[in-house]
């Protein structure tokens, strides 16, 4: 079946402001759990890019390339949330405003 | 192109407004007299115990992560028994380190005691 | 479709990078059965692994053109890659040998250490040999991931929590970055494999010009937060302070010699057609400014610090700077395969030097959690004079004073940015470290003329063992560079096919 044609810069755009939307997460947000819910939202603007590139382009790559970043991303979440639950323990508090031990 | 979305902003529109009329109506027409029963969450006819938002217990999260790290790998495990009778030998070897590491990292898990809820 | 058979994937070659992951598997698994009294063994086998693969690594120079390719392509085993092969291991095992004391007196001794150090090595090799987009990002996260958790070992130590999770949260902000720019290459040229990508857009095949220098400009974002480039350094000097000592010292090197490794490859193989002035590429302006701002700040800012952590960290920024001037000198066609063999050059003297300066401070470091600052150092000249002298050898070698691997590595990046006909980026090099002298050479006064009690751990052991490794090696790099150079020049980058 022939795919039919796709409005490949409506995808873009989409993935652009979801990108940006997670960028911004990240440097406004203090939380570390929404800064790391932002850079999930990043990943998956990139993944929405590369689906829809590989719709477009009748080719594989770009699927099996966000099935690498999925996985990526897990490991990511196993490694973070473990890391969140270890600071949170000691201080009681996620605030990454509150990180501030380490400096000149 | 855009255009085909039109159904859809139009039951948009619809659902909104329709709920906008219920409510207003209700409010406006039906009787109106709370008390300190009416007004708590419902909780399916139990009594509320607490704050809807309450901290949950750090030992779901192991099992959250757990979950996840086995979970992700079904992504690479499907499409390959999808085409694994096409694909041979090579596919069999592939997947069996595939699992082999997995394996050596499900020992770490247990030797290591996340298995235990204690 | 043709299937692939086995033979089709060439996973000799693959050995060396592939070899070391599933080796740290085999010390994860081992290491969970040691008691207590034989951990040792940890130590002896992911030494053994590490050695026998740089052996192995060593015939993997020069590969007839039919076996220079692994899995379909996507795996590149050039000289470029044995050579940064070379440089992984030689860091790996200073990694190893240095921490093996320190994590048993900082009782921090726990096990995962050791492949997880593997592991991350194994990703800084595989970001040398990617020949597709995919397997860059792949072993980025494979060489990151296991450094975020090396950072925060010394929990429940607060500063190396807070390393760990800074690391952490703007590692995945930059990676989040470089998946982006790979979608957007991607689109722009059609395929994830680096070869592919250049003939593409050298045939002018590409959906769009600005979805390519979009996508081309976020990958350069990812790769400069991991290398530490100015503006992506902020989370460099926190981290390297939080961490346990040993691990900063493998971080510094792996983690940049994983950086530049993609960086380059990226750049040099799938991107050099992007447009530009000239003859030259349109990334090179662009490198050269970061190389620039990269090397005075982290000079200036070096020359304020007290804690000698966070000064190496500053330190490593100015490093990651010169580094960038031969990759930005490598945006000249004629000059491209110099600039690489000397920014592979300087990253493995880099690494000598550094390891070594990190393995003395590590000997420098009390058993109680605090950092050692640059006053640690009074009066080791008259206590341990052996290791005074080593330390004394890193430090002139990282400011760029012979005989040492240092200002041989700075002299042929300096040619390759004359070469490439960027004087004043040259000069800047120069300029920065005479600056850099003041703050390296003050461990040496401290060392020789102030006096102090000069304390420090390391008798006849491991990290003796490692401090006198690199000492040698970067003596010899410096005196009798052909060794090396040899080696370096044969590695070139250049896209396949055509």
């Amino acid at each position: 079946m022939e795919p039919a044609p796709l409005n490949i810069s409506a995808y873009v755009v989409l993935s652009a402001i979801l990108f940006a939307m997670g960028a911004l997460g990240v440097l406004i947000r203090r939380n570390a759990i929404l800064v790391f819910m932002s850079v999930e939202l990043m990943l998956n603007a990139a993944n929405l890019a590369l689906i829809a590139f590989a719709r477009f382009y009748n080719q594989m790559d770009g699927q099996i390339l966000v099935f690498f970043v999925m996985t990526v991303a897990a490991a990511e979440v196993a490694v973070g949330l473990a890391l969140i639950v270890v600071i949170f323990r000691t201080r009681r508090s996620i605030n990454i405003d509150e990180l501030s031990r380490l400096k000149d | 192109m855009i255009e085909i979305y039109l159904p859809i902003v139009v039951l948009l529109v619809i659902s909104v407004a329709l709920s906008v009329v219920i409510l207003f109506f209700s409010r406006i027409f039906g009787p109106f007299r709370p008390n300190r029963r009416k007004l708590t969450p419902y909780e399916s006819g139990m009594t509320p115990i607490g704050p809807a938002q309450r901290r949950i217990p750090v030992k779901f999260y192991l099992v959250a992560v757990l979950f996840i790290i086995f979970d992700i790998e079904v992504i690479f495990i499907l499409p390959w028994a999808v085409v694994f009778r096409d694909l041979g030998a090579v596919a069999l070897v592939g997947m069996a380190v595939f699992i082999v590491i997995l394996l050596i990292a499900f020992i770490y898990e247990w030797k290591k005691g996340a298995m235990v809820w204690e | 479709m043709e299937l692939p058979t086995l033979q089709d994937l060439n996973l000799a070659v693959t050995l060396p990078s592939m070899g070391l992951a599933l080796w740290a598997c085999v010390v994860l698994a081992v290491g969970l059965f040691l008691p207590e009294r034989r951990r040792h063994w940890n130590l002896v086998l992911s030494l053994g692994g590490i050695v026998a693969l740089f052996l192995y690594n060593l015939t993997l120079f020069d590969l007839p053109a039919d076996r220079q390719s692994a899995f379909l392509g996507m795996y590149r085993a050039d000289n470029f890659t044995a050579f940064v092969n070379l440089i992984a291991l030689v860091t790996a095992f200073f990694g190893v040998l240095m921490a093996y004391e320190y994590l048993k007196r900082t009782h921090i001794d726990r096990g995962e250490y050791y492949p997880l150090l593997l592991i991350s090595t194994s990703g800084a090799m595989l970001m040398g040999a990617s020949g597709d987009l995919a397997v860059l990002f792949v072993a980025l996260e494979l060489l990151s991931i296991p450094l975020y958790i090396m950072s925060g070992l010394r929990r429940p130590n607060a500063a190396s929590e807070e390393s760990a999770l800074k690391y952490f949260l703007l590692g995945a902000f930059s990676s989040a970055f470089l998946v982006y720019g790979v979608a957007l290459v991607y689109g722009a040229a059609g395929s994830t494999d680096l070869s592919e990508i250049f003939h593409r857009v050298n045939a002018g095949l590409i959906l769009d010009q600005g979805l390519l220098l979009a996508g081309a400009g976020l990958m350069l974002v990812g790769l400069g937060f991991k290398v530490a480039a100015v503006p992506f350094h902020m989370w460099t000097p926190d981290v390297y302070q939080g961490a346990p000592t040993a691990v900063t010292g493998y971080m510094s090197v792996g983690a940049k010699l994983g950086g530049f490794a993609g960086l380059l490859r990226v750049f040099i193989v799938a991107l050099p057609a992007v447009s530009g002035a000239g003859d030259a590429t349109g990334w090179q302006d662009t490198i050269a400014l970061i190389a620039a701002l990269t090397m005075i700040l982290g000079n200036v800012v070096a020359i304020a610090q007290r804690d000698v952590k966070r000064m190496l960290g500053y330190s490593s920024i100015a490093h990651a700077g010169y580094i960038l001037m031969g990759a930005a000198a490598a945006g000249s066609p004629d000059v491209r395969d110099f600039a690489v063999s000397a920014s592979l050059f300087y990253l493995l003297a880099y690494a000598f030097t550094n390891l070594g300066a990190f393995a003395v401070t590590v000997a420098i470091e009390k058993d109680d959690a605090t950092n050692p600052q640059l006053d640690d150092f009074n009066g080791l000249s008259k206590t341990r004079p052996v290791l005074a002298l080593a330390m004394a050898l890193f430090m002139l070698s990282l400011t760029g004073i012979p005989p040492t691997a240092g200002v041989v590595g700075k002299f042929f990046l300096f040619q390759a940015a004359v070469n490439a006909g960027m004087v004043w980026l040259a000069l800047i090099g120069v300029i920065t470290s005479v600056v850099s002298a003041f703050y390296y050479l003050r461990i040496v006064v401290n060392m020789y003329l102030r006096e102090g009690p000069g304390e420090a751990q390391a008798q006849r052991s491991f990290l003796g063992v490692a401090v006198g490794l690199a000492a040698v090696g970067t003596f010899v790099l410096g005196v009798a560079p052909v060794l090396f150079l040899d080696l370096a020049q044969r590695a070139v980058l250049v896209a396949l096919g055509g």
